[in-house]
């Protein structure tokens, strides 16, 4: 029952308005949150949990999908895959200044990896661990990129409980259903 | 100072980001709408976090300050849910 010649302009703007607004309102993307993680070691493990347990926390649907050495987050043995290592990473404090040659040194690997895990530990930043736990208790969907588990030669029992598996459709399919989208 | 009083304490004190955050979102479930939910904390990301997070929440930041000793207090108001 459209009327427009009893309508003036005002009012029907003003319903364009309300439509667009209830519109907005119905739009499912801004409630998804999608993040590919792509990097497997300890100090990149953490931004990809921090933000998908943050979103989930403000509401958001999120995702992660997990490919090439982000593998190493999800797996079983994240504990003893996820190191840092302080060879070409100049960004790295460490304690005294220490000469390139020194850093690739065997066991300084395992040296940074101990030296970063006690200085999140002593200012109280949750673990790998814990937040990983955090994001299934708050149905964060963690899916695996199966082709780079068969390129790696991983079986899907090497996973943690609860990861889904798929590929790049997968991921696609949550990124455009997604406002937020990053590459991680 | 404060004029709430809270139907609930998150006691975030110690805790570091994402975890303020994530707990508050936990104990913002277990409200009613209009009911309070009061959060201490000590990380200074949560000053830039909570009204961030009540935002996208529809939860409503009411009051926020610093006490003496350094630790950031939040009242929050639960939203309606959609």
């Amino acid at each position: 029952m459209l009327e427009t010649g009893q309508m003036t302009e005002e009012r029907v703007r003003e319903i364009i308005r309300e439509e667009i607004t209830r519109a907005f309102k119905k739009d499912q993307a801004k409630k998804q949150g999608m993040l590919i993680a792509s990097k497997g070691t300890l100090d990149w493990a953490y931004p990809p949990l921090i933000l998908a347990t943050a979103g989930a926390a403000a509401g958001l649907d999120m995702s992660i999908f997990f490919t090439f050495y982000g593998l190493n987050i999800i797996h079983k043995d994240f504990e003893k895959k996820l190191k840092v290592s302080p060879v070409a990473n100049p960004g790295m404090p460490m304690p005294m200044p220490m000469p390139d040659i020194v850093t690739s040194l065997p066991g300084m690997t395992a040296f940074a990896t101990g030296m970063m895990k006690g200085m999140f530990k002593d200012k109280g930043v949750a673990t790998i661990k814990e937040l990983i736990d955090v994001a299934l208790e708050s149905e964060v969907k963690l899916i695996a990129c199966q082709m780079t588990m068969d390129v790696f030669g991983y079986d899907q029992k090497d996973f943690i409980d609860g990861v889904e598996f798929g590929g790049a459709a997968a991921a696609l399919s949550d990124a455009r259903k997604s406002h937020l989208t990053l590459f991680i | 100072m404060a004029n709430y009083t809270e139907d609930k304490l998150l006691d975030a004190r110690g805790l570091l980001c994402p975890m303020p955050v994530v707990k508050a979102g936990k104990e913002i479930r277990s409200l009613d709408a209009g009911q309070i939910l009061k959060i201490i904390a000590t990380d200074r990301g949560a000053i830039a976090d909570f009204p961030a997070w009540a935002e996208d929440t529809d939860n409503e930041l009411l009051e926020w300050n610093e006490e003496a000793d350094g630790s950031l207090v939040f009242y929050i108001k639960k939203g309606e849910e959609d």
